[in-house]
């Protein structure tokens, strides 16, 4: 096998755990899109053309309420601003790409994408051909989102959240995270980002990610250069 | 075209852009030292900052105490991540210890 596919199925395959706490989510994107009166094919092309579960759901609430559209949009842009933090972070790493190549692999970059293709991108290898693991991760998880989209849309379908699914997504997380922590300035950043966090969870359109992050990036910076 | 459509598609939109923007803006511009040392601390940075509100709020609340089941399946989870570097047995260890005590409690 060459090293484009090995890296795209690979990528595939470190995405399948994610898509376990993504798939409930979809379906229960879809059929609150319904509840909040949107069409069956504005519910399903929302999650291709915006393709950012929480804006999503956010969306689909202000609909319900009929929310300004100025409003509506200024939301999902608020929402999903943390992503730029994602693009800086893999800028240097796809430098290398066509412009199309770019813009694809940009349309691609969710959290659930991010986590584990920076996760790759920081082990060892050759890195010329690790963006066909980025694809493969991201194609992988964007998959997952339109089918889980439509069988909440038009099957109605959902998984009791007895189940709790939804939790292995943070597991995911906490598996991708722990074995990167290597030093004091790592744990500094993840203990005040964590609290950062919590403390700010109140804050609306999950800015308290971002200023977490901001945060903790200070704490590391700072505990570095000590 | 219905307004929710365009609403949809702008969205669209800006977060493409939002995704593309820096992608683009450091192919023109290489970014100061700081900065670059700085972009080492983001997915370390992200990642506790989505994990933590996970484990430590139920509804809507901070809970600290071993009333919180998903505070307890995720220390143990940690640890596990922390052992085995496994993505597969971190999940299950954690599901695992999460279903188990709403079984017993």
């Amino acid at each position: 096998m060459n090293t484009t596919k090995k890296e795209f199925l690979h990528g595939i395959k470190d995405e399948l755990p994610i898509l376990v706490g993504v798939i409930p989510f979809g379906m229960i994107y879809g059929i609150l899109a319904l509840d909040a009166g949107l069409s069956k094919a504005e519910a399903q092309a929302m999650s291709a053309i915006v393709f950012a579960g929480s804006a999503q759901f956010m969306l689909v609430q202000l609909a319900a309420i009929g929310t300004p559209a100025l409003v509506m949009v200024l939301t999902g842009f608020i929402i999903n601003l943390r992503h730029a933090l994602y693009s800086a972070s893999v800028a240097p790493r796809v430098r290398h790409l066509s412009p199309l190549w770019k813009v694809f692999l940009a349309y691609l970059l969710t959290d659930e994408a991010y986590a584990v293709t920076i996760t790759h991108y920081a082990q060892e290898g050759e890195i010329r051909h690790k963006h066909w693991y980025y694809l493969g991760a991201g194609i992988a998880l964007w998959t997952a989102w339109q089918i889980s989209t439509a069988v909440g849309v038009f099957l109605g379908a959902q998984i009791p959240s007895g189940w709790s699914l939804d939790f292995t997504l943070a597991l995911t997380f906490i598996a991708l995270l722990v074995p990167t922590l290597k030093d004091r300035s790592d744990l500094l950043v993840t203990l005040s980002a964590g609290t950062v966090s919590v403390l700010a969870v109140g804050l609306p359109y999950k800015l308290n990610l971002i200023l977490a992050a901001v945060v903790g990036i200070a704490i590391g910076l700072w505990s570095e250069r000590k | 075209m219905n307004s929710f459509w365009v609403i949809m598609l702008l969205v669209g939109m800006l977060t493409l852009g939002i995704r593309l923007s820096f992608i683009l803006i450091f192919d023109r511009w290489t970014p100061p030292s700081l900065l670059q040392q700085a972009l080492r601390f983001v997915p370390i940075a992200v990642l506790s900052a989505i994990i933590l509100p996970e484990l430590l709020i139920n509804d809507g609340r901070v809970n600290i105490s071993p009333s919180n089941l998903r505070l307890i399946a995720g220390v143990i989870a940690m640890l596990v991540a922390w052992k085995t570097k496994s993505i597969i047995w971190t999940i299950l260890a954690g599901m695992g210890v999460l279903l188990g005590l709403q079984y017993l409690f």
